[in-house]
Order: C-alpha cells, then sequence, then structure tokens
C-alpha cells in the first residue's frame, strides 16, 4: 500500500518537473502570434505583426545576417579543425595526446564569463574587437569542444584495423582516411558540425563583450533589448530561434541513429 | 599525429588560453606587481557579499536540481524503452533552446502582469500580483531550469549500469520496497548525484544571463561583478582579480571530485 503510495507520488512529481521544463518553451510562440502590444495570456487575438516588425527592421536583419554568417564561418573552420583534432587523440598513443584532449575541452570547464573578458582584453590589443572575424574565431574556439566530442564518440565505434587494410593495400594514410573513416563517421561529423552551428547562434556572453558596430549578433541585440522593456518582437525572434534549433537537432540526432 | 591535433590546439591556445593567462597577469601587475586588486576582493564588503551570494545561490540551485532531477531520472530508468525516450526528450528539449530565449520565456511568465500572475489573479488565489522576478527568487526558477538536464542525464547514465537483480535479490530477502531502494539503489546512484551536483554548482557559479535579466539589479552574482567592472568602472586589474578567483574555485572543486569519480564522466554527458 505505501509502495503504491510512492509511486502515484514519484508519477506527480515527475510530471510537474517535466511540465515547468517544457513550459518556458512552449510558452514564446503563443505570445509571438499574439496581436497585443503587452503580454496578455490568452492572447486576444491572432496576429502577425511582430514577426512583420522583426523582418521590416533593418538593425534585426543585419544582426540575423552577422549570426548566420558567424554560425555558418564557425561550422566550416570548426569541423576540420575538430575532426582532425579527434582523429589524431583517438589514434596517437603518446601520452602528450591525454593532455592536449583535455586542452581542447577547457572551453567546457572554464566559466564563460572569463572567457569573455579575457579574449575581450586580448582582442582590444590586437584590434579584433567589433570585427568579423574576431567573433568568429571566438565561436570556432567555443564550437571545437563539439565537434570532438561527437567525432570521438564515431571513431569509437569504428575499428581502425579496416583503416590498416586500406593501407595495406597501398592506400597512403590520407587516402585511406578520406575513403574508409570518414564515410563511416560521416554522421558523427555532421551532428559535430550541426552542433557547432547551434553553439555559434546561440553565443551570446562572448558576443556582450567583443561585438559592436555593425557586427552584432541577434542575441547581444535580443539581450540589450530585453534589459530595457519586453518587446514582443523578441518573442518572434526566439520562435524562430527555437524552431531552427529543433530542426537543426532533429536532423544531429536522426543521423546519428540510423548510423548506429 | 601531433601535427593533426595542432590546428585546434592553436584555436585553444590563442583564444582561450592566452586571454585567461593575460587575465591572471593584469590581476597581480599594473605598473609593478600588486596584490591590492586581491586584497580588495577579499576585505572589501561588495565583493566578499558577491561571492557569498554566488555560492549560496549555486548551492540552492543544485539541491533544487537534485530534488527535481532524481525523481524524473528514476523514472526515466524504471519505465519501459518509450516511455523512457519520451521523457528524456522532454529533459532535452529545453536544452537546445537559447539561454536568452528561455530568460525571455521566464520574464513572460513571472513578471506582475506576467502569466502566472493573471491564472493565479483569475482563479482568486491571489488579489494582488506577487513579486516573482526581478529578485533572487526569478533568478534561481530559471537558473534551474537551465541547468536541470545537466543534473538528470548524469544521474540516467548512472542508474541505467545498476543491474535490476539486485533490487529484486533484496525484494526476494524479504526487505520492503523502500528498504532496498534506500540500502541499495541510492548507494549505487551516489556516482551520478555527485557528478550531476558537480556540474550544475560549477555552472552556476559562473552564470551571467538570468541573474543579469531576471534579478533586477539586486541579485549580484560574481559574473556581473565582472562585468560591471569592465563594462561600467574600467577596473579591469579588479575584474581579472575577481575572474581569478572564480576560476581557481572552479578548478579546485574538479579536482577535489575527480578524486573520486573522474572528470570524463562529469563532463562526458554534454
Amino acid at each position: 500500500m505505501r509502495a503504491s503510495a510512492a509511486r502515484i507520488a514519484l508519477y506527480v512529481v515527475s510530471a510537474l518537473v517535466l511540465v515547468y521544463l517544457i513550459l518556458p518553451v512552449l510558452i514564446i510562440a503563443p505570445i509571438s502570434f499574439s496581436s497585443a502590444r503587452f503580454l496578455t495570456f490568452p492572447p486576444p487575438s491572432f496576429s502577425l505583426r511582430w514577426y512583420q516588425q522583426y523582418f521590416a527592421n533593418s538593425a534585426w536583419m543585419q544582426a540575423t545576417r552577422v549570426t548566420l554568417t558567424v554560425a555558418l564561418l564557425t561550422v566550416v573552420i570548426a569541423t576540420p579543425l575538430g575532426v582532425s583534432a579527434a582523429y589524431a587523440i583517438s589514434q596517437s598513443k603518446l601520452r602528450i595526446m591525454r593532455v592536449i584532449h583535455m586542452a581542447l575541452l577547457l572551453p567546457l570547464v572554464v566559466p564563460i564569463i572569463i572567457t569573455a573578458v579575457g579574449i575581450f582584453f586580448v582582442y582590444a590589443k590586437v584590434g579584433l574587437v567589433a570585427t568579423l572575424p574576431g567573433l568568429v574565431l571566438a565561436n570556432v574556439m567555443l564550437g571545437l569542444p563539439y565537434v570532438i566530442i561527437s567525432v570521438l564518440a564515431g571513431l569509437q565505434s569504428f575499428d581502425p584495423a579496416q583503416e590498416m587494410v586500406a593501407r595495406s593495400l597501398g592506400m597512403n594514410r590520407l587516402r585511406s582516411f578520406f575513403a574508409v573513416t570518414l564515410p563511416q563517421i560521416k554522421s558523427s561529423v555532421v551532428a559535430g558540425g550541426i552542433f557547432a552551428f547551434i553553439s555559434a547562434m546561440d553565443e551570446t556572453i562572448v558576443a556582450l563583450f567583443i561585438s559592436g558596430g555593425q557586427y552584432q549578433p541577434l542575441t547581444k541585440r535580443m539581450f540589450t533589448a530585453l534589459r530595457d522593456e519586453i518587446d514582443p518582437t523578441i518573442a518572434a525572434i526566439s520562435t524562430l530561434m527555437t524552431a531552427a534549433s529543433f530542426v537543426l537537432v532533429l536532423l544531429a540526432t536522426g543521423r546519428r541513429r540510423r548510423n548506429a | 599525429m601531433l601535427a593533426l591535433a595542432s590546428p585546434a590546439l592553436l584555436v585553444i591556445l590563442l583564444l582561450i588560453v592566452l586571454p585567461v593567462g593575460w587575465l591572471a597577469w593584469q590581476s597581480i601587475y599594473h605598473d609593478g606587481f600588486t596584490l591590492e586588486n586581491y586584497r580588495r576582493v577579499f576585505t572589501e564588503d561588495i565583493y566578499w557579499r558577491s561571492f557569498a551570494l554566488t555560492f549560496e545561490i549555486s548551492l540552492a540551485v543544485t539541491v533544487i536540481a537534485l530534488l527535481l532531477g532524481y525523481p524524473v531520472a528514476y523514472l526515466a530508468n524504471a519505465l519501459p524503452k518509450g516511455w523512457s525516450i519520451l521523457i528524456l526528450s522532454l529533459v532535452v528539449l529545453p536544452f537546445w533552446t537559447s539561454v536568452l530565449v528561455r530568460a525571455y520565456a521566464w520574464l513572460a511568465l513571472l513578471q506582475r502582469t506576467g502569466v502566472i500572475n493573471q491564472l493565479l489573479r483569475y482563479l482568486e488565489v491571489t488579489s494582488e500580483p506577487l513579486a516573482l522576478v526581478h529578485n533572487t527568487f526569478g533568478t534561481v526558477v530559471a537558473t534551474v531550469h537551465i541547468l536541470l538536464p545537466f543534473m538528470v542525464l548524469p544521474l540516467y547514465a548512472t542508474m541505467q549500469k545498476i543491474p535490476g537483480d539486485l533490487m529484486q535479490a533484496g525484494a526476494s530477502l524479504g526487505a520492503s520496497p523502500s528498504l532496498t531502494f534506500f540500502r541499495v539503489f541510492l548507494p549505487l546512484s551516489l556516482p551520478g548525484v555527485l557528478a550531476g551536483c558537480t556540474m550544475v554548482f560549477v555552472l552556476c557559479l559562473g552564470f551571467y544571463i538570468t541573474p543579469e535579466l531576471l534579478g533586477g539589479g539586486r541579485t549580484v552574482m560574481v559574473s556581473m561583478l565582472v562585468s560591471r567592472n569592465v563594462e561600467l568602472y574600467n577596473q579591469f586589474g579588479a575584474a581579472s582579480a575577481v575572474a581569478v578567483v572564480l576560476l581557481l574555485s572552479v578548478l579546485a572543486i574538479f579536482f577535489v571530485v575527480s578524486r573520486f569519480i573522474s572528470l570524463d564522466r562529469i563532463l562526458g554527458q554534454k
């Protein structure tokens, strides 16, 4: 009898926690489609005015272009760097590789606010503050761990003997990697790249310190706008960003599962 | 092999090791060596009060996340596969929503004219709107929300490795379900508890967006101290010293915890 009471309590508590987790994600879309200037729930009537405001505003559009450019360049640079580093980590037996592996995961360990301020000081010296290359470089660094973790996981289920066979048949190391290894870890490479893209798209804190002028990403403008007043335009942007993230995550995990 | 890892390593060295080293240098050097910045951090009221508040909030967030996360992980582990996939998807879903977007959602939910206050008034629970945000409460609610996946995932991973036979063995020997839970299951899940708590606590120590947007300016966590010293007061030395103390706290926690469980276990979940 007591056991079943405990079971019911377990179900109820877990259900409430799941509601708490999901509610904020679900609440934004209805706000973004509301006609009201101020938050009222349920929304008085359906409207696309906040989406119109977003697409008609040149500052928001410029910020969107910056975000997309930075995220794409981040993927293009971080993916090959991360793949080659992950390959080196998984193949090499050198003891220093363990240290390098740990160093490459540093962006996950150091609190992001510290990284942000440090990069700001360095950029200030070399003139990279408020530039596109500066923003891209910082996001490459932040995205690397995601690529490396994803590709290492892919390489773990790959049998290196296959590459040995290819090499014993006369392929050089580079060709055997592209012909034998890469096709088999393709989905974890794509997943890593997608995670790096999402990381760059959502990154806020480093951008707050080092971005400026015409090279401000969406998140920086959103943060500034949120500090001043709650404008439902942000709900529209948030809904679009969330939708983009979910589509990308589905792509990444879908590919992974098919591979497994 | 080293050559293959070096481009990535170069990025890490230039963009995180060098900047953090620079901070450390700047915290002790300004026209000569000085410990003035550290003296201020450890003696001036505003600094140590912010550190105390940050540790208090992080501790509260960790405890709440554990209390909320444990039942969810337990249920996901106990239910058949289809249900556990559903539960875990719901846990990870917010994880892939921008922190900024979620901070906005909590503002919309918790503010005086927000969804929750409107609902409470409609149900005639309250007559005046409650102050749910722009204070420590709002900060904690939103921060727990963001960090909860970091608690549930390591817990679930650890529970998966506990053999189900052990519970049956306990039951067959006549122990009640609650006794087998407390004497067998709970102790075996402790490595997951430690991994989850470490990750949540450490991430919370450096949190910036939620206290800045939902704290109403009164909840000054250490990260805000760093940013204000840079942006408002141009006190680069003081900002660097605060950052170094924060980083050393984080590294010390990782070091102590790594004596008990492997670091891969804490970091590998992400």
